[in-house]
């Protein structure tokens, strides 16, 4: 299932290993009986360094978001191994997954259904520091969670505010000051701007950018914004229905794709010019994307490639590191050098 | 929402019911006039309840040999029963048996229920599963028969009605409040709680449970009156509150079959003390959540 995985430096802060997440569909009310399974995940390899931000791209309903689940434990996968600094979370038991949660934070994708709104600013930031018992001074507490209000660009007179009271970009920033709380490491970014005005979105992209420095923290970047991921992430993993189809530096993917779906991907990004626009000829990917639940043979991405060959239809392709760095899931794609 | 509509400031906020109490009052008085004469009932109901020791003319266990049957009169105004107590005082202390029994059960029960519904959609799965065919199994049976099998294990008396009666409640509480549960879980909010790693018992306690709290209020006024008329019936059937204790149902058993024809008024006026309370409550309830759910609010 793994293949060569790239080792870049030393090892890695997270390596994931041939994840898979399949939910079953079941039938019946009092004898349930699976009649299918939603392949969400399908056999998942990376890795991330510390301090680096890997990006984690892809259409909607590729699994890119079940991949961040996975590694949070918000599901238990089904398969796989996911090694965060030698501790496997896949198999971890519910006590030894709470301490390692500290470690691994999450800032979700809807500012407006994140942050409870029964809670105030304030009681939401120090609730993580006070059930992990890292500041157990009441008073302590309530100064950290200004300050982290302040750290994240927040007057710290919002700690006595409700989040209704508040805008969508100002609540996003309650929800990164909460991740920060405990003072993680590693922290999964589940489409954190996606939901936001373009004008704020810049503002909290800078901000993730500050803090990764500030604090030296990791980032699993999921998105689907093309433009945000070149801007933030180092490298780039692109999803297609369970599966990463080609992962490298975010330079040459957007440079210089290899994989016929990245390709299609990126050339679907209009050109803010519009005289260029109209005269570049653009070939949208045929057809739709395929049910997860009864994904094609062979490589998932075939009934669409305007590459595909007979052998398609029936060999799955393993990832292949084609260059250093640079792994492509396609038996069509041969780099000599 | 409140600025650009102000008349629409009950909403299910609880800081913005704080924030305009007696201007959320009017306002309710104002769209909904059926509730606010249920809530005038209930507010009757109450202070007969509360004050009863202050209100009541006459002692309501005293037996007046010289009065029995007595029609209503300036000194007794709704009569005398066959024992010559006094109608009226009885049925003053009445409502605080009523109100004892009623707003005890409905809350035992509700937050029972509540716990339970919220617990239920959080966990899911297999426990979820047996937890509702366990409460499917105990609402089949109707609210009244139930009640009746719980006295019969227990024996009569106030502490048991009102034991009995909490019992039939949880399930409907929690099967009402576990769908609107199921909803919640699926919000991120829960999610990020558990990404937090926060306890269960935290996460249903503090981040649940309190964004049901709109449809479980509407459905513990609800129960208040149904309880109030499972303890009249089960009093009624002898099965509930005793002798010499003053009840709604116990003064219709007491009166009705015997004194239908010679002294009507020992029937009618518990029977209407009943109505006009459990009407009340009903009117009331209705009302509110008609204010409270913004789809029914701007009609």
């Amino acid at each position: 299932m793994s293949t060569s995985v790239t080792q870049l430096t030393t090892s890695p802060l997270l390596k994931v290993k041939g994840l898979h997440m399949h939910f079953p569909i079941s039938e019946g009310v009092l004898l349930q009986r699976s009649v299918g399974q939603v392949k969400a995940v399908d056999g998942v390899d990376f890795t991330v360094q510390r301090g680096e931000t890997l990006g984690l791209v892809g259409e909607s309903g590729c699994g890119k978001t079940t991949t961040g689940r996975c590694i949070l434990r918000l599901e238990k996968p089904t398969a796989g191994e996911i090694i965060y600094d030698g501790v496997d979370l896949a198999g971890l038991a519910r006590r030894d997954m709470q301490a390692m949660r500290r470690r691994i934070q999450v800032i979700f994708q809807d500012p407006y259904s994140s942050l409870n709104p029964r809670m105030k600013v304030g009681a939401i930031i120090e609730e993580p520091m006070k059930v992990h018992g890292t500041e157990p001074n009441a008073a302590r507490r309530r100064e950290r969670a200004r300050e982290l209000l302040s750290v994240c660009g927040l007057a710290a007179e919002f700690a006595d505010r409700y989040p209704h009271e508040m805008s969508g970009g100002q609540r996003q920033r309650v929800g990164i000051a909460r991740a920060l709380a405990l003072n993680p490491e590693f922290i999964v970014c589940d489409e954190p701007v996606s939901a936001l005005d373009v004008s704020i979105q810049a503002q909290v992209v800078n901000l993730l950018e500050d803090l990764r420095e500030k604090f030296g923290l990791t980032y699993l970047f999921i998105a689907h914004d093309l433009s945000v991921v070149r801007h933030l992430c180092q490298r780039v993993a692109v999803m297609y229905l369970g599966r990463i189809v080609e992962m490298t530096d975010s330079d040459t993917l957007f440079d210089a794709p290899l994989h016929p779906y990245t390709q299609a991907l990126l050339a679907a990004v209009p050109v803010p010019d519009p005289l260029v626009e109209q005269t570049r000829v653009f070939r949208p990917v045929q057809g739709e994307v395929p049910s997860p639940i009864n994904p094609p043979s062979g490589c998932v991405f075939h009934p669409r490639c305007p590459m595909a060959v007979e052998s398609c239809k029936h060999t799955r392709p393993e990832p292949r590191e084609v260059r250093p760095g640079h792994i492509v899931a396609c038996s069509q794609i041969n780099v000599q050098q | 929402m409140s600025v650009s509509a102000p008349a629409t400031t009950l909403t299910a906020e609880p800081d913005q019911i704080r924030r305009g109490l007696w201007r959320s009052i009017l306002t309710f008085c104002r769209r909904q006039p059926l509730g606010t004469f249920g809530m005038a009932l209930v507010i009757i109901v109450a202070i007969a309840g509360l004050g009863a020791d202050l209100i009541a003319p006459y002692n309501p266990t005293a037996n007046d040999f010289a009065a029995m049957t007595e029609a209503p009169s300036w000194a007794h105004w709704l009569g005398t029963d066959q024992f010559g107590r006094d109608m009226l005082s009885r049925i003053i202390f009445g409502a605080r048996t009523a109100l004892l029994v009623g707003l005890s059960s409905a809350l035992v029960g509700g937050v029972a229920g509540l716990v339970l519904g919220v617990g239920s959609a959080y966990f899911g799965g297999m426990i979820d599963l047996i937890l509702q065919r366990v409460l499917d199994v105990l609402m089949a049976f109707p609210l009244i028969i139930m009640a009746l099998a719980v006295v019969a294990i227990f024996g009569t008396g106030v502490q048991n009605v009102i034991i009995a009666i909490t019992v039939p409640l949880i399930p409907r509480c929690a099967r009402v409040v576990r769908s609107s549960a199921l909803a919640i879980r699926e919000i991120p909010y829960v999610d990020a709680a558990r990404a937090c790693g926060f306890g269960h018992t935290r996460i249903i306690l503090r981040h649940m449970a309190p964004n049901v709290v709109a449809p479980f209020l509407i459905m513990i006024t609800a129960f208040v009156g149904q309880a109030i008329l499972a303890e009249a019936s089960l009093s009624y059937l002898g099965l509930g509150v005793q002798e010499p204790v003053a009840a709604w149902g116990l003064m219709l058993q007491g009166g009705a079959e015997e004194y239908a024809s010679t002294a009507p008024w020992i029937a009618i006026f518990p029977g209407l003390a009943i109505m006009l309370s459990v009407l009340g409550i009903n009117l009331f309830g209705d009302a509110l959540r008609d204010e409270l759910d913004p789809k029914l609010r701007n009609r």
